[in-house]
C-alpha cells in the first residue's frame, strides 16, 4: 500500500494547495476590485465613500480645462442624465476626447470631485467601454433627452445593440 | 476578380475540410487504407487554397482596391508598402484568414515531416485539424467574409489604425497566431489518440516537438507584443494584466506546463491522462482568448470595436470543441493505463510540481479575468479587477516555481537520494544564500524584500543549472577540455538537454529583469518649457523644444532632449507626437535610449500653455531589456530542444507498413 500513501500524499498537498490558493486569491480579490457607476448613481450615491471606484460616460464638450501646474486636468464626465466632475493629474490616453467615451478610476473627495488615478485608454476610435455604452443605454430608456452633451456625435450617443 | 477568387477558394477550402474531417478518420476506424491515405494529400490541398485566398487579399491591398470593404477599412493609398501587407491581419476578418492560413500551413507541415508516423495516426490527426479547420471557415464565410465588396467605391481608404503602423506590431499577431494555432496541433494529436485508445511514449514523443515550437512562437509572441506595448503605447509599461494579455498568456502557461509533462510521458511513461487534458485545455485556452478579443465581452484597452454575432459563434464553436473533447477524454482516459510510480524525491514530483503551479496560476489569471463577468451575471455589480491582484498572484507562486526550477533538473528519474542532491547542489545553494543575504545589506540600493529574493532566485536557478551541465560533461568525460565536449555534445544527442538549459537561464534572466524594473523603476511626469531640465535617477533631462515634422502619412510635433550623466552626453532624443492624415486619431511615439543595464525613456503629452511647453512623461527604466531577453532565451532553448537529432530518427522507418495495421487494428 506504499505507492497507494504515496499517492494519497500528493492528492493531499494539491487539495490543501488549492485551498489556501484559492482562498487567498479571494480575500485578495475584495481588496482590488472596482466597481463601476454612472453618473447618475454617484448623484444617488450608491458609491461607495472611501473606496476606489470607476465611473464612465462621455466627456462633456467644452468642460475640459488645465489647471495652473500645467498637469492637471479637469473634465466633466456625464451619462446624459447627470454630470461627475473630474480631476486627473498626470498624462492622458492619445485617445482622450471631449464627447469620447472615457473609464476613470478613483476616488470621490469631499467636494464632490472624482480624483482619477488613471483614465482609461482605447486603441481604436469606434471603440466603446461595454459599461459606458450601458449607462448610456439606460440614461436613453429612462426617457433623458440629450440634453447635457448637445454636440457630442449622435453615432455615440445612441447606442443599439 | 481576384477578390472573387480568393472567397472562391475560401469556400473551395470549407468543402475540403469537411472531406478532410471526415474520410481519413473513417477510413483509420474501418481500416480502409485508401481513406487513409487521402489525409496528406488533404492538407496539401488545404494550404493551397488558403494561401491562395490569402494572396487574393495581400494583391487587393497592395493594389489598394477600396471596392473591398475590408481593404477601405484598413488601408490608405499613402500607407507604406510594408504596412499594406501587414494591414491585411490589422483587422478582424483578416487576421482570421490568417489564422486559418496558418492552420493549413501546421497541417501540412505535420503532414510533410511526420513520415514515420502510423499512417491510421496521421490520417486521425489530419480529420481533427480538418474538422477545426471547418469551424474557422464557416466563422469566416458566415460572419466575417473579408472579400466582402463595397460599392460605391470610395476613393480613399479610412487608414490602419496608426498604432499597428509599426514592425513590432506587424510581427506580432502572426507569431502569437502561429503558437495559438501550433496548440491545435498538439490538440489534433491528443485527440486522435484519445480515439485511438493508444496513449504511449511514441505517441507524446511525436506531439512533443510540435507543441514546443508552437510554445516557442507564443514565447516570441507575447514577448513582442509586451515590448510593443512598452514603446509604443507610452506609458513605460511592459505588462498591464489587460483580459487582452491574459488571454494569450493562458494558453501560453498550460503550454508550458504541456511541453513539461509531455517530457514524463516520453520518457516515463506516466502522466498520460494529465497530459491529454493538458493538451486539450492548451487549444480550448486559446479559442478562448480568441472569443475575449473578438466578442469584446470584457473592457480592455486593447479591445476592438466589435460584433456580438461573432462572440456568439465563436462561443457555440467553443462550446463544441471543449465539451467534445472533454466528453471523449472522459470516455477514453479510464482506459488509459497509468504509467510509472515514482518516489516524493524524483524529477517527477519536480515536474508534477511544476505542473500544478502553472495550472494554478492559468486558473488564478482565468478567474481574475473572468471575474467581471462573473459578478455583472450575479448581478452583484460592474467590477473591474485591478493589476495589483495579478501582482500579488503572481508573486505568491512564482518563488516556488523558481525554487523547483532550480531543483528539478538536477533530480534523476523515479527515485533520487537527498544526500546526492545536496553533494551535487551544495555551492549553488550556497551561493544562492549568500545573493539572497548581499542584497538584503542595507549598502544595496533599498528596493524592498523582493530584490534579495528575486536576485537570489535567479541566481539559484543558473548556479544549480550550470552545477547539471558540469555534472553531464563529467560523465561524458569532458571536464578537461570543457569546450570540445560541450560541441561534441550538442552535435549529439545533447541538445534537448541544453535547450532545456538554455531556456531555464531565460527564466532566471527574466526574473532578473522583472525584479529590477519594477524594485528601482522610476517615472515622472511633467511639464517642461524650451531650455528647462529635470533629473531623475542621477540623469539630467534637457529639453529643447518641440517642432512640426512632415512624415510620410503623418504630421508629427517632434520633441529634442538631451539627456546627461554627470557632465557626459548619453543620449539625444526625439519623442514625438502624430497626427495622421488619414484619420484625426493622434498617436505618441516614445524616445527611448535602450541599454542593456538601463532603459531612458521620453514620451510627449501635450502642449501646455502658449510658450512651447508641454507635459511630458519621464522614465528611468533599469534592467527593462532582460524581461524580452529572457523570453527570448526561452525561445531559443524551445528551437534547440526541437533540432535533437532524437525526433528524427525513425524518420527514413522502414517498418512502418507494420506499424499502420496495427495501428488500424487498436
Amino acid at each position: 500500500m506504499k505507492a497507494r500513501q504515496k499517492r494519497l500524499v500528493f492528492v493531499g498537498i494539491a487539495v490543501l494547495g488549492v485551498g489556501v490558493a484559492a482562498s487567498m486569491a479571494l480575500s485578495a480579490l475584495q481588496s482590488n476590485i472596482a466597481y463601476f457607476f454612472s453618473p447618475s448613481q454617484v448623484h444617488a450615491g450608491e458609491h461607495p465613500a472611501d473606496a476606489v471606484f470607476r465611473v464612465g460616460g462621455l466627456v462633456v464638450t467644452d468642460t475640459l480645462r488645465r489647471e495652473g501646474d500645467g498637469l492637471t486636468v479637469r473634465f466633466d464626465v456625464t451619462d446624459n442624465a447627470k454630470i461627475v466632475p473630474v480631476s486627473y493629474t498626470g498624462i492622458l490616453p492619445d485617445l482622450f476626447g471631449e464627447g469620447q467615451g472615457v473609464v476613470a478610476r478613483g476616488r470621490i473627495g469631499t467636494d464632490g470631485v472624482f480624483y482619477a488615478e488613471d483614465v482609461l485608454a482605447k486603441h481604436d476610435e469606434s471603440y466603446m467601454p461595454p459599461e459606458v455604452q450601458d449607462t448610456l443605454h439606460t440614461a436613453h430608456a429612462d426617457g433623458v433627452v440629450e440634453t447635457a452633451a448637445p454636440s457630442a456625435k449622435p453615432a455615440t450617443m445612441t447606442v443599439t445593440q | 476578380m481576384i477578390p472573387e477568387l480568393g472567397h472562391f477558394a475560401l469556400i473551395l477550402a470549407l468543402l475540403l475540410a469537411l472531406v478532410q474531417s471526415a474520410f481519413p478518420l473513417a477510413g483509420s476506424l474501418s481500416g480502409n487504407r485508401a481513406w487513409m491515405t487521402m489525409a496528406r494529400p488533404l492538407a496539401y490541398g488545404q494550404l493551397t487554397l488558403l494561401t491562395i485566398a490569402f494572396a487574393a487579399l495581400v494583391q487587393a491591398f497592395l493594389t489598394s482596391d477600396f471596392s473591398v470593404l475590408y481593404v477601405a477599412q484598413h488601408s490608405n493609398t499613402l500607407l507604406p508598402d510594408i504596412y499594406k501587407v501587414s494591414a491585411v491581419w490589422g483587422g478582424h476578418e483578416g487576421s482570421l484568414l490568417l489564422w486559418v492560413l496558418f492552420m493549413a500551413a501546421w497541417g501540412a507541415a505535420v503532414a510533410a515531416f511526420s513520415q514515420n508516423l502510423p499512417l491510421a495516426m496521421i490520417a486521425r490527426v489530419i480529420s481533427v485539424q480538418g474538422m477545426i479547420t471547418i469551424g474557422f471557415l464557416l466563422f469566416m464565410l458566415l460572419t466575417s467574409n473579408p472579400f466582402e465588396r463595397l460599392f460605391p467605391v470610395p476613393p480613399e481608404g479610412q487608414d490602419l489604425n496608426p498604432l499597428l503602423q509599426d514592425f513590432g506590431l506587424a510581427i506580432h499577431p502572426p507569431m502569437l497566431y502561429m503558437g495559438y494555432v501550433g496548440f491545435s496541433v498538439a490538440f489534433s494529436f491528443a485527440v486522435a489518440a484519445l480515439i485511438g485508445g493508444r496513449l504511449d511514449a511514441a505517441w507524446a514523443r511525436w506531439s512533443r516537438p510540435w507543441t514546443t515550437v508552437a510554445w516557442a512562437f507564443l514565447t516570441i509572441g507575447i514577448m513582442l507584443g509586451s515590448w510593443w506595448a512598452y514603446y509604443e503605447l507610452g506609458w513605460g509599461g511592459w505588462w498591464f494584466w489587460d483580459p487582452v494579455e491574459n488571454a494569450s498568456l493562458m494558453p501560453w502557461l498550460v503550454g508550458t506546463a504541456l511541453i513539461h509533462s509531455l517530457a514524463v510521458t516520453e520518457k516515463r511513461a506516466a502522466f498520460k491522462s494529465w497530459t491529454v487534458l493538458l493538451a486539450i485545455c492548451a487549444f480550448s485556452l486559446s479559442l478562448l482568448g480568441t472569443f475575449l478579443v473578438r466578442s469584446g465581452v470584457l473592457t480592455s484597452v486593447h479591445a476592438f470595436a466589435t460584433d456580438p454575432a461573432r462572440g456568439l459563434f465563436i462561443l457555440i464553436f467553443l462550446c463544441i470543441v471543449v465539451g467534445g473533447s472533454l466528453a471523449l477524454y472522459a470516455w477514453r482516459a479510464p482506459e488509459v493505463s497509468d504509467g510509472g510510480r515514482f518516489d516524493l524525491l524524483s524529477r517527477e514530483s519536480a515536474l508534477l510540481g511544476n505542473n500544478l503551479l502553472f495550472v494554478a496560476f492559468t486558473v488564478l489569471v482565468l478567474f481574475g479575468t473572468l471575474a467581471p463577468l462573473v459578478y455583472e451575471a450575479f448581478n452583484w455589480g460592474k467590477i473591474s479587477v485591478g493589476f495589483p491582484w495579478f501582482n500579488k498572484m503572481f508573486l505568491a507562486l512564482a518563488p516556488f516555481l523558481a525554487v523547483v526550477l532550480g531543483l528539478g533538473p538536477a533530480l534523476r528519474w523515479k527515485h533520487d537520494e537527498p544526500l546526492r542532491v545536496l553533494r551535487s547542489l551544495w555551492w549553488a545553494l550556497g551561493l544562492s544564500i549568500a545573493v539572497l543575504a548581499l542584497a538584503a545589506t542595507p549598502m544595496f540600493d533599498d528596493g524592498g524584500l523582493w530584490v534579495p529574493v528575486g536576485l537570489a532566485l535567479a541566481a539559484w536557478v543558473t548556479l544549480s543549472h550550470i552545477a547539471i551541465v558540469r555534472e553531464r560533461l563529467k560523465h561524458k568525460g569532458g571536464l578537461t577540455n570543457v569546450r570540445q565536449a560541450l560541441m561534441a555534445d550538442l552535435r549529439g544527442s545533447g541538445r534537448s538537454f541544453y535547450g532545456m538549459v538554455t531556456a531555464h537561464v531565460g527564466v532566471a534572466v527574466f526574473v532578473v529583469g522583472v525584479t529590477m524594473v519594477s524594485s528601482y523603476n522610476m517615472e515622472v511626469d511633467v511639464r517642461m518649457g524650451p531650455g528647462d531640465s529635470h533629473e531623475i535617477a542621477g540623469y539630467r533631462f534637457e529639453f529643447m523644444g518641440a517642432d512640426q515634422v512632415p512624415g510620410p502619412n503623418y504630421i508629427a510635433q517632434r520633441g529634442e532632449f538631451h539627456v546627461y550623466r554627470g557632465k557626459r552626453e548619453v543620449a539625444h532624443l526625439f519623442p514625438e507626437k502624430r497626427a495622421y492624415l488619414g484619420g484625426g486619431m493622434p498617436m505618441t511615439e516614445a524616445a527611448i535610449d535602450a541599454g542593456f543595464f538601463r532603459d531612458i525613456y521620453v514620451s510627449l503629452g501635450e502642449p501646455v500653455g502658449t510658450d512651447g511647453d508641454w507635459a511630458l512623461r519621464l522614465y528611468y527604466k533599469p534592467f527593462v531589456r532582460w524581461i524580452w531577453l529572457g523570453a527570448i532565451l526561452m525561445a531559443l532553448g524551445g528551437s534547440l530542444a526541437v533540432s535533437d537529432p532524437r525526433y528524427r530518427l525513425a524518420r527514413a522507418g522502414a517498418r512502418k507498413p507494420a506499424a499502420d495495421s496495427a495501428a488500424a487494428a487498436a
